[in-house]
């Protein structure tokens, strides 16, 4: 039999490095400063900042005798982009050619600690802190050669990684030269400063995506592709509802096929054996009885359930007095808005093979947080942390959904009971059914305009979703922002029925689809038109100024709500970066389908490092949108879980695509904030209000199915 | 039960001795060490780990391997010929048409079957082609355009 087995080594790991490369220097003992303590990196958690990521350059930047610069991030890659990004932020400040620059990742052996990628914080958190490493290393790059060309710093120039005499080119010398590879033990203080804007070579100019090669040829690896000797293959038995626990095992039906072996580690049973497909056979013979929690949870009644146990309100911002506006307002507007469970169903389940040898363990994991995988792997497998190394593939997607490692922690668990690598591999099913889902959520606004169309109260009570993006931005006298639970729990066991948690903009799409439906009820009461009315309510310039780049992209022009164009237009601020959103839709009355025919999307991130990335990422979010918006969300009964696969949660497809288009709205003069997540969160509210603009049905709950949208039609004729 | 299968793969001759009801993807990514191939939902429902039989698009995750035996498999590393890359997978990297990249083999061979059949589609046809393709990143749209390029019809 021939196998392609031998040509493994091509297959890549993130970074263009081929596998043999990478583990060769992986293997070859260089010497990186990180040497950061237990206590280090508690205190990190705690902070949670960019000023905590390591100040030493070499923590970040390997420049090698031939004058090749690898990048050192504790961030992943996950389709993101930042594979792409960072290098250029590395090749601008360093002065080199980005070609020359690759980047390790998540690798926690070799890399500075992170807490994770995650918030669209890549370039806003973590990139002032590899500039100023790459800058200070410039910096010591021409101390080093003003020595050894004798010649005074000042009368140097870089380019292209060659320092030469801006007088006397000929008189030069490469980055490679100077460093060769090995640890540099100057410093520069006060450290040098990072290149203004107006300065920026490779920044700000468009990349593409440095792993496409490796991901069409099908040699990108992830973490299901990693294979090691002697490695078994686990399938871990699903419980049928959530907090289910094994009353009876029966093994012996899955133990009879040949090279079975099933563990029961606690709650952990799987069947393992050197084929997945087989364990996953013998698996299907095991044979359990369960205890089922009794829970009266479902998907219709989880809304008054969340009212009922929800905790103390926090005030997230307030100003005025709401009794007075309330005396202002001419008419007053009280309404409850819902939103679903909904699941983060990356293309790729969550994987992971450890590899556990007395107190040390490898672990290959899809995660968005590899160092919590390292703590986390460490206390399942009862050894140090300092033994456990987690080596990152490229990951199939996150959303959110991979800071949580659970499959990392089964890896080892039964890694060690076995005393061989274990490779999990959760099925669809177990995708499904473990996921840390975006909670349900309820907002309740009550808010007051005046006989001029302007606002003079609002009331804003989110339960659940958590707080970002809550804050209204309007010019509204008085106002009131309160928050109760958050996105990752906060009401107590027993507030939700199964595990929740960040969500690609957590909070974000419920706060804002609840509060921009509010401000067309609004607008529409008052005969205006959606933009006028916003327009009319705003004096943040920059808001206003990113809705116009929407709207004069997508050719508004006003007309009072409903205006039966089926056009909505809508704008939101996460984390600092603005986004404003037009688009249209069709109303299959019938079905009660909706198509988003066309959707315009205009972001002001701040300064932008990568145009193209950034458009990428206002694509996926605008598409990856629609789904939360029309179809998904998560039916369960008890604690049992109704969709398990694609054919009952229904991801967006082809089909339903929108014409879309972007404009990155030019802003230099703030620093870059993030774009891997901003522009999903006026999905809901830019659909459900187009569809009210449509039809004149308003839909308080998302999503908008065609069941709820037909229900609503009829009610409308009646 | 182990039955004697030979068959082509990505132009070369292989022969295999296993259980023939196993599933080709298991096949491939495990005995044969083709990691290309994805899993993505086991049901056949996603299509990330389409590969070619004869140059039908079959979902592999369904497909037993006793069903290739006598017949020509071709899987996403056996797309690029002598280290060139094949049209469409030079107009993926040309228009950045994925994210994560899980999804792009199977697009990509979907496309493949697609454009043998249909040369000269229209944006609406390659829509249709690629509805039972799942992609969780939002790459769709430069997906179409990439098919399209790819086609020369764009």
């Amino acid at each position: 039999m021939s196998t392609p087995k031998d040509e493994r080594d091509e297959y890549q790991l993130p970074g263009t490095l081929g596998r043999r490369e990478f583990l060769k220097i992986a293997g070859g003992g260089i010497v990186i400063a990180v040497s950061m303590g237990d206590f280090e990196l508690s205190a990190q958690e705690g902070r949670r900042g960019g000023a905590s990521y390591p100040e030493d350059f070499n923590a970040y930047l390997l420049i090698g005798a031939d004058g090749k610069v690898t990048g050192y991030t504790g961030k992943i890659e996950m389709g993101q982009g930042a594979i792409s990004s960072l290098p250029q932020l590395i090749a601008d400040e360093l002065d080199v050619r980005y070609e020359t620059v690759d980047m390790v990742m998540g690798d926690t052996d070799l890399c500075p600690y992170d807490m994770g990628t995650f918030g669209s914080l890549t370039i806003r958190m973590f990139g002032p802190a590899l500039r100023a490493a790459a800058a200070e290393a410039r910096a010591v790059l021409i101390e080093l050669a003003a020595e050894k060309l004798k010649v005074p710093a000042a009368d140097l120039a870089v380019k292209d990684g060659v320092v030469f005499e801006k007088a006397k080119p000929s008189n030069k010398v490469s980055y490679g030269e100077l460093a060769g590879g090995k640890k540099i033990e100057r410093h520069i203080k006060p450290k040098p400063p990072v290149k203004d804007v107006s300065q920026w070579q490779v920044m700000g100019k468009p990349f593409f995506h440095k792993d496409a090669a490796a991901k069409v040829t099908g040699k990108a690896l992830y973490a299901g592709d990693i294979r090691l000797p002697g490695m078994l293959y686990a399938k871990v038995l699903r419980p049928p509802a959530m907090g289910a626990k094994i009353k009876t095992l029966d093994t012996a039906a899955a133990e009879k096929i040949a090279g079975i072996r099933v563990v029961r580690d606690g709650e952990l049973v799987a069947a393992l054996h050197e084929l997945p497909d087989v364990a996953a056979s013998a698996l299907a013979l095991v044979k359990a009885e369960f205890d089922i929690p009794a829970s009266k949870l479902d998907d219709e009644n989880i809304f008054d359930h969340l009212l009922s146990v929800a905790p103390e309100a926090r005030n997230v911002a307030s100003g005025g007095d709401l009794k007075e506006g309330e005396s202002l307002a001419a008419n007053i507007f009280e309404e409850t808005y819902l939103n679903g469970y909904v699941a983060h169903a990356p293309m790729e389940p969550h994987t992971a093979i450890a590899d556990v040898k007395g107190d040390k363990a490898t672990v290959w994991a899809s995660t968005q947080g590899p160092f919590r995988v390292k703590e986390e792997v460490a206390q399942a497998a009862g050894i140090p942390a300092a033994g456990v190394h987690v080596i990152m593939p490229f990951v199939g997607g996150g959303f959110g959904g991979k800071t949580r490692n659970i499959q990392a922690t089964q890896a080892a668990r039964l890694s060690k009971i076995a005393g061989r690598p274990v490779q999990v591999a959760w099925s669809r099913e177990d995708e499904f059914f473990n996921d840390s889902f975006r909670p349900a959520a309820v907002v309740k606004i009550r808010s007051g305009t005046d006989k001029n169309g302007k606002i003079v109260f609002w009331d804003y009570n989110v339960y659940f979703a958590g707080e970002r993006s809550s804050a209204q931005f309007y010019a509204i006298p008085h106002h009131r922002t309160l928050s109760r639970g958050e996105w990752g729990g906060g009401g107590g066991a027993g507030t939700h029925p199964f595990a929740v948690g960040a969500w690609r903009a957590p909070g974000s799409n419920t706060n804002v689809f609840a509060r921009e439906s509010h401000i067309d009820i609004m607008a529409a009461k008052a005969g205006m038109d959606p933009l006028d009315f916003r327009m009319k309510n705003l004096t943040d310039e920059r808001m206003k100024q990113v809705l116009k780049a929407a709207a004069d992209k997508f050719g508004w022009t006003a007309a009072p709500l409903p205006s039966r164009r089926g056009t909505a237009i809508v704008c939101a601020d996460y984390n600092g970066t603005y986004i404003a959103t037009a688009a249209k839709v069709s109303v299959d009355r019938r079905s009660g389908g909706i198509q988003v025919e066309r959707v315009v999307c205009a972001q002001d991130m701040g300064q932008c490092v990568n145009p193209q990335g950034a458009t990428i990422q206002i694509e996926g979010c605008i598409t990856m949108g629609l789904g939360y918006s029309l179809t998904e969300e998560m039916h369960f009964k008890g604690n049992e879980i109704r969709d398990l696969n694609f054919d009952s949660y229904e991801l967006p497809r082809f089909s339903w695509l929108p014409k879309i288009e972007t404009v990155l709205v030019r802003n230099d003069a703030l620093p870059a904030s993030g774009g891997g997540e901003p522009a999903i969160i006026n999905m809901g509210a830019v659909v459900a209000n187009a569809l009210f603009d449509a039809t004149g049905a308003r839909l308080r709950r998302l999503p908008l199915t065609p069941k709820r949208v037909k229900a609503a039609l009829a009610a409308m004729e009646k | 039960m182990n039955q004697t299968i030979p068959f082509t793969l990505n132009g070369k001759s292989v022969s295999l001795s296993v259980d023939g009801e196993r599933k080709l993807l298991w096949v491939l990514r495990t005995d044969l060490g083709l990691t290309g191939t994805k899993f993505g939902c086991g049901e056949g429902f996603c299509a990330a780990c389409t590969v070619l039989v004869d140059g039908e698009a079959v979902r592999s995750c369904q497909y037993p391997v006793k069903n290739a035996a006598g017949k020509s498999v071709l899987t996403i590393e056996g797309l690029a010929q002598n280290g060139k890359l094949h049209p469409l997978q030079e107009a993926f990297v040309k228009h950045d048409a994925l994210q994560c990249g899980f999804c792009t083999p199977g697009m990509i061979l979907v496309a493949y079957e697609f454009l043998k059949k249909n040369p000269k589609p229209t944006e609406k046809d390659v829509r249709e082609a690629l509805e039972g393709n799942l992609c969780r990143c939002g790459a769709h749209t430069r997906i179409i355009q990439a098919v399209l390029d790819a086609a020369g019809t764009r």
